[in-house]
């Protein structure tokens, strides 16, 4: 298992430089600058201003410059804060919103795909399945500010935006519930309807007719039989959904107003950011890939079909 | 079994959903009698070095922390005693001189001397700190020189401690605006030992503007700033008017999304919606006429038209253009914020000067100068894209436009999008036919809403100059007696408005909520709004 993480980290690096070559001059090939604003600048400060920044550098030099220094550079937009104080600043946010919604996306999903698996085509099944329908087709954008409207407009049960209570500081706190419940949402419907065929195929083995022969009570055939077999779809989807969950809340950090790193994701592009902009794709892509190998060796060890190699 | 799993789950749902409901946590309800003030001022602001930046969210936030030499009327606007108790100016207009009051001080305890502001207009025009917005103090003697490198020594520049508590600034040419001008945050002072301590004397972002680090000399000193959450300031109290600071705190929000600004408002969390949307404006004057506030705005809405390309190089077709609109339907039917049609292009009302020129909507004469062109009923017009940055507001208008130039001249144009920067950096290039804008002006003096259209402006970009419109811009300038030069501005405009290089379409109005506890907050064209003045008070019923 060493050799295999070892070779798969080792097979990352030139991911990870092709990466950081496509995205540094795919954004040096878009028109714009990070100077321009609707007021001008004269030639003369956008020419002062491409020396303080470095930007009068040939690119290949540049390149080398932002791809060994890159969490220490600053931001063309914010220039107070360097690439690596707004990563460490607001992925956290972001990652603890992913984290929340996770938990109430496999906690929902997987109940509601195991119960409507239990009795296939029939209420039981129906029920949940159409909510999870329901949760695919409504987009999130949809869903938040329908949430919003009714937990915190009307019954006033929860903040309608912000991120860690009036000091933004808490660990937990309420404004935190409808955020994650939007996000988890949508992926829970994912998420049951994997369950459910996963439990469908697996219920139907022999091994689990064994089981119940030898007088093996439903719940013990459901966790102990069923669900190791019944969960591989959920976690081969586990890998791009967590990445998914930390990284595509652009839209849910704009409706709620969340500091998270999902809006400098989207942001900083339009902004021609240059170095936020490799710094934030540089982190996902790691990110990302390092998921996919816990995937990946979550698989293996939950598989006996799988190996190492 | 089944109904074991189903209970179980329904139960774990409600738990869930009580332990998030904590009790009713509103700021704006403790906020209030607290003197804490809960506002957003639309994005994060990029930094609160007053020498580098150049937004509006930025202006908001820094004028609170920081006090140039003079202040600004809550109410009009006008100067008050700020930094510097009185003034006095030369016969000639040109040569100012300001007495600084003794107990105006830094936040760190020092005195705010002279040698101060002479240190910060240094900082900002000296090139390598490459500031965007230096050219807003160019009616100092030598400042332009200097921020281009032709000058090398600053004292040659016309500003001067003459003591400790006296600054003496020279002017190129008497500049009735001046002391409107040097309300603008370019020329507030920044504490220069703190700046070259944290080595940012020429370069950006070098953390002084932290708040561990940043010194101010306002009515309000830095608490906290969490990036992406808010900014909160206090009240500072060695600020030398600090009996009329009324708020404790100000907490700003970056909340960009205007929908989400009114969540937030409706949900108890802001004082203010920074801009109410449009599909709002109906219901808040129907439901909630005392929370909406729509005031004019000094900005004006506008087509650049590029004067250099086909078809629009020729005069008859951009006024056949400019003609064939009904401005007025445009504003009663798709920007719904009662907007002020515009026949010319600089808000009326500045300084005591509205436009005379007035752009004809006559839809037979447009035809009939189409016609003129070479195009009657539309034949034969060549294609002509508009080109705007991708917003819905602009979409909508730009379609009505269309429209409108389809229906009235028989002409087809097509519009195309393009992302903010795109749409900059074409308009810059002078890619386009007809290109979307808009202009804020820096200070309530029409000179910045009509020098943009001198041949050496890089503001102009349509490509359009002309020589008896440059002078009579250089002329205004030097002119001393106000009625004069207002007659000057009034003669560069009708040049403007019959050549139509640009097409205005409206003026500008800001459309804004504000909470009723919020007193002292007076409407005016630049929506500057002193914080210092403002206060909270809590309903009598309450």
């Amino acid at each position: 298992m060493l050799k295999f993480i070892l070779r798969r980290v080792l097979e990352t690096i030139p991911v990870l430089l092709c990466v950081a070559a496509m995205t540094f001059f795919m954004c040096r090939l878009a028109p714009g600058g990070p100077f321009d604003e609707d007021k001008q600048v004269t030639a003369e400060v956008r020419e002062l201003l491409n020396k303080q920044f470095n930007l009068d550098q040939p690119l290949h030099k540049q390149f080398i410059q932002y791809i060994t220094h890159l969490p220490t550079l600053q931001s063309f937009k914010y220039p107070n804060r360097t690439v690596g104080e707004i990563i460490s600043q607001k992925f956290p946010v972001s990652a603890k919103l992913g984290f929340f919604a996770m938990c109430i996306a496999l906690g929902l999903g997987i109940l509601f795909g195991v119960i409507a698996s239990l009795r296939p085509n029939t209420y039981i099944d129906y029920i949940p399945s159409s909510l999870a329908m329901i949760g695919i087709c409504l987009p999130t954008f949809v869903m938040g500010p329908l949430l919003m409207l009714v937990f915190s407009l009307k019954l006033g049960w929860f903040p309608a935006t912000g991120w860690g209570g009036f000091s933004g500081d808490q660990f937990f706190a309420s404004d935190m519930v409808l955020p994650s419940v939007t996000l988890g949402f949508f992926y829970a419907a994912y998420i049951s309807r994997l369950t459910r065929g996963g439990m469908l195929d697996i219920l139907t083995q022999d091994y689990i007719r064994t089981a119940k022969a030898k007088g093996a009570s439903g719940l013990r055939v459901i966790v102990k039989h069923s669900l190791r077999g019944g969960l591989l779809p959920v976690i081969s989807f586990m890998g791009p959904a967590v990445a998914g969950l930390i990284a595509g809340s652009f839209v849910i950090e704009t409706i709620f107003a969340i500091p998270g790193l999902g809006q400098d994701f989207v942001k900083s592009a339009f902004n021609r950011d240059y170095t936020l902009v490799l710094g934030v794709v540089m982190f996902y892509a790691t990110l990302i890939i390092l998921l996919n190998l816990i995937v990946d060796i979550l698989q293996v060890t939950l598989n006996p079909k799988l190996k190492f190699d | 079994m089944t109904n074991r799993i189903l209970t179980g789950g329904a139960l774990g749902l409600l738990v869930g959903v009580l332990a998030g409901c904590g009790p009713g946590n509103k700021p704006v309800d403790q906020g209030t009698p607290n003197k804490v003030l809960n506002i957003t001022v639309g994005t994060e602001p990029e930094d609160i070095d007053p020498h580098v930046v150049t937004g509006v969210p930025e202006h908001h936030i820094i004028v609170a922390l920081t006090e140039g030499l003079v202040a600004e009327d809550p109410v009009d606007l006008h100067p008050v005693p700020g930094t510097a108790e009185r003034w006095e100016a030369s016969d000639d207009g040109t040569v100012y001189t300001f007495h600084l009051r003794g107990n105006a001080k830094w936040t760190n305890g020092d005195p705010v001397t002279a040698d101060d502001f002479v240190q910060s207009f240094k900082r900002i025009l000296t090139p390598a700190l490459a500031s965007k917005y230096s050219y807003m103090l160019f009616v100092m003697k030598g400042a332009e020189d200097y921020s281009l490198g032709k000058l090398k020594d600053f004292s040659e520049v016309g500003v001067k401690a003459i003591d400790e508590r006296t600054l003496e600034i020279t002017l190129n040419s008497p500049t009735p605006y001046f002391l409107s001008l040097i309300n603008h945050y370019t020329w507030f002072p920044v504490h220069i030992a703190t700046v070259a301590k944290h080595d940012g004397l020429t370069r950006r972002g070098s953390g002084w503007t932290k708040p561990e680090n940043f010194v101010s000399n306002g009515a309000f000193k830095l608490k906290s700033w969490k990036l992406g959450r808010k900014i909160v300031v206090e009240k500072n109290p060695d600020y030398w008017d600090a009996a009329t600071t009324k708020l404790d705190e100000i907490h700003f929000y970056p909340i960009e999304l205007e929908t989400t600004q009114e969540n937030a408002f409706r949900g108890g969390q802001l004082h203010n919606i920074y801009n109410l949307h449009i599909d709002k404006i109906a219901t808040y004057k129907k439901e909630h006429p005392d929370e909406l506030r729509i005031k004019p705005h000094l900005a004006s809405y506008f087509y650049r038209f590029n004067v250099t390309k086909k078809p629009c190089d020729d005069v008859r077709v951009r006024k056949a253009l400019a003609m064939a609109l009904d401005r007025g339907s445009i504003t009663k039917n798709v920007t719904k914020g009662e907007q002020m049609p515009a026949l010319f292009y600089t808000p009326p009302g500045v300084a005591g000067y509205t436009a005379r020129a007035r752009i004809e909507e006559n839809v037979e004469k447009a035809r009939q100068l189409l016609a003129e062109a070479g195009y009657p009923d539309g034949k034969g017009f060549p294609s002509l894209e508009l080109l705007y940055n991708t917003t819905e507001g602009h979409r909508i208008i730009a379609e009505a436009i269309q429209q409108m130039w389809k229906k009235n001249l028989n002409i087809d144009i097509t519009l195309q999008n393009q992302e903010w920067k795109v749409y900059l950096d074409r308009q810059r290039e002078m890619d386009y036919q007809i290109s979307r804008a808009g202009w804020t002006g820096d200070y309530p003096d029409p000179n910045t809403f009509l020098d943009m259209w001198t041949s050496w402006s890089q503001q102009n970009q349509t490509g359009w100059a002309r020589d008896d419109y440059d002078a009579l811009i250089r002329k205004a300038a030097v002119t001393q007696d106000p009625e004069a030069r207002l007659e000057l501005f009034q003669q560069a405009e009708e040049i403007l408005m019959d050549e139509v290089p640009i097409l205005p379409i409206y003026i500008y109005t800001r459309v804004y909520a504000l909470n009723p506890a919020v007193k002292n907050w007076h409407a005016n064209v630049l929506d500057h709004h002193p914080w210092k003045h403002l206060d909270l008070e809590v309903k009598a019923d309450e």
